[in-house]
């Protein structure tokens, strides 16, 4: 059992392109289908509970998922590490190569378009996230005001999100 | 005491372990605060690791970016492994996944033990839904400071306004975009040097 939480978030992490919410089909596939860990309705739970928790939904999924099926610490490391492993391999090789070619004038000529495009990818996930689910009301649109202001006026992206949640505890409230 | 080039071995070392324990302290920080998948990382990696520790630039940042898209895996680990890598080599990349991964580990943790009902709690509940519009914000701000530091033109923002319509509107994988823009950058470069090639007078 160990070593098929192991091996499952293993290959999650391996073929998981996009990240975030683009792996979430991949983890229901194996989490839900193939191994029957949890039902849909413990699945869809989980992927709330991510969105109000730091970190990547990946390694949320895996440590919880591991703890469910384990019962003990154990399992969530496992499932973890598991999920964990490939994209550290991966991405060191790619860092290694990328610092030793980046003057390479092939590779240079492809990042002369990737730089503008990645503020596109940007720009796509602030577009994507202006939804019902982020702006409930006006005093969404108020906050997201102030902050997007006081964001430019640099003050720490941790401080303002200490600040937005206080906000939302005393109007919500 | 041991001594190389110079200098006492136990101080490189030293310093070597303050500058590992500094890159997990800032990931971890990181982690601690990237609430609302990936991107939302991008204000604190930029505030913490470019603009604080100076551990790498703008520009290498959006290109970090591009390289984190091509890999597998959550895109914060990417981030994490490469900053940790080009300062600190593999130990680096080591320590900072770890501290990137640690806080929401034992957070979840926590919340499997213990919490069963964490999420319907009212005060949660509120807190989030004031932070929700934050982290848009947080997200879409620093897009005109990251255009100015790669020095994007005209074509670069009709590119990058092009890519986010595909991506948000039109479902295209953010992968593939990915793909396109080396691709058409590639296509570009080599079209000119053929052709600046070809006659070498007009370049």
């Amino acid at each position: 059992m160990y070593l098929d939480l192991f091996f499952s978030f293993f290959k999650i992490g391996l073929f998981g392109f996009g990240g975030g919410y683009a792996m979430l089909p991949l983890i229901q596939h194996e989490v839900v289908g193939t191994h029957h860990w949890l039902n849909v309705v413990d699945f869809t739970d989980i992927v709330a509970i991510s969105q109000i928790t730091p970190g990547p939904v990946a390694i949320n999924m895996a440590t919880y998922v591991g703890y469910v099926v384990s019962g003990n610490v154990w399992g969530s490391m496992l499932a973890t590490l598991g999920v964990t492993l490939p994209p550290l391999l991966i991405m060191l090789i790619i860092s290694r190569f990328y610092l030793k070619f980046r003057k390479n004038q092939y590779v240079e000529m492809a990042f002369s378009t990737l730089r503008p495009g990645i503020l596109g990818l940007i720009a796509a996930a602030a577009i994507s996230l202006v939804n019902s689910y982020n702006f409930i009301d006006k005093t969404s649109g108020l906050i997201f005001a102030a902050v997007f202001a006081a964001s430019l006026c640099r003050i720490h992206p941790i401080k303002l999100i200490i600040a937005s949640g206080l906000a939302g505890l005393l109007i919500y409230h | 005491m041991l001594y190389l080039a110079g200098k006492p071995i136990q101080c490189t070392w030293d310093t070597a372990m303050r500058e590992l324990w500094q890159i997990f302290l800032s990931f971890f920080r990181i982690g601690m605060f990237t609430l609302g998948g990936g991107y939302a990382m991008l204000p604190l990696i930029q505030r913490e690791v470019v603009e604080k520790r100076q551990w790498v630039d703008s520009r290498e940042f959006i290109e970090l970016l591009a390289l984190a898209q091509t890999s597998p895996g959550p895109m914060a680990i990417n981030a994490a492994v490469f900053v940790g890598y080009k300062h600190r080599g593999v130990a680096g990349s080591l320590v900072a996944c770890l501290g990137m991964t640690l806080p929401s580990f034992l957070i979840i943790l926590i919340i499997a033990m213990y919490l069963v009902g964490f999420r319907e709690n009212h005060y949660v509940e509120s807190f989030f839904k004031g932070i929700r519009p934050a982290v848009v914000a947080l997200i879409a701000a620093p897009l005109y400071a990251l255009g100015k530091a790669i020095k994007i033109r005209w074509w670069g923002v009709l590119l990058a306004a092009l890519i986010a319509m595909a991506i948000a509107y039109a479902g295209v994988s953010p992968a593939i975009m990915v793909v396109v823009a080396a691709l058409i950058g590639l296509l570009n470069g080599m079209i000119r040097k053929h052709r600046s090639g070809e006659n070498p007078d007009v370049s």
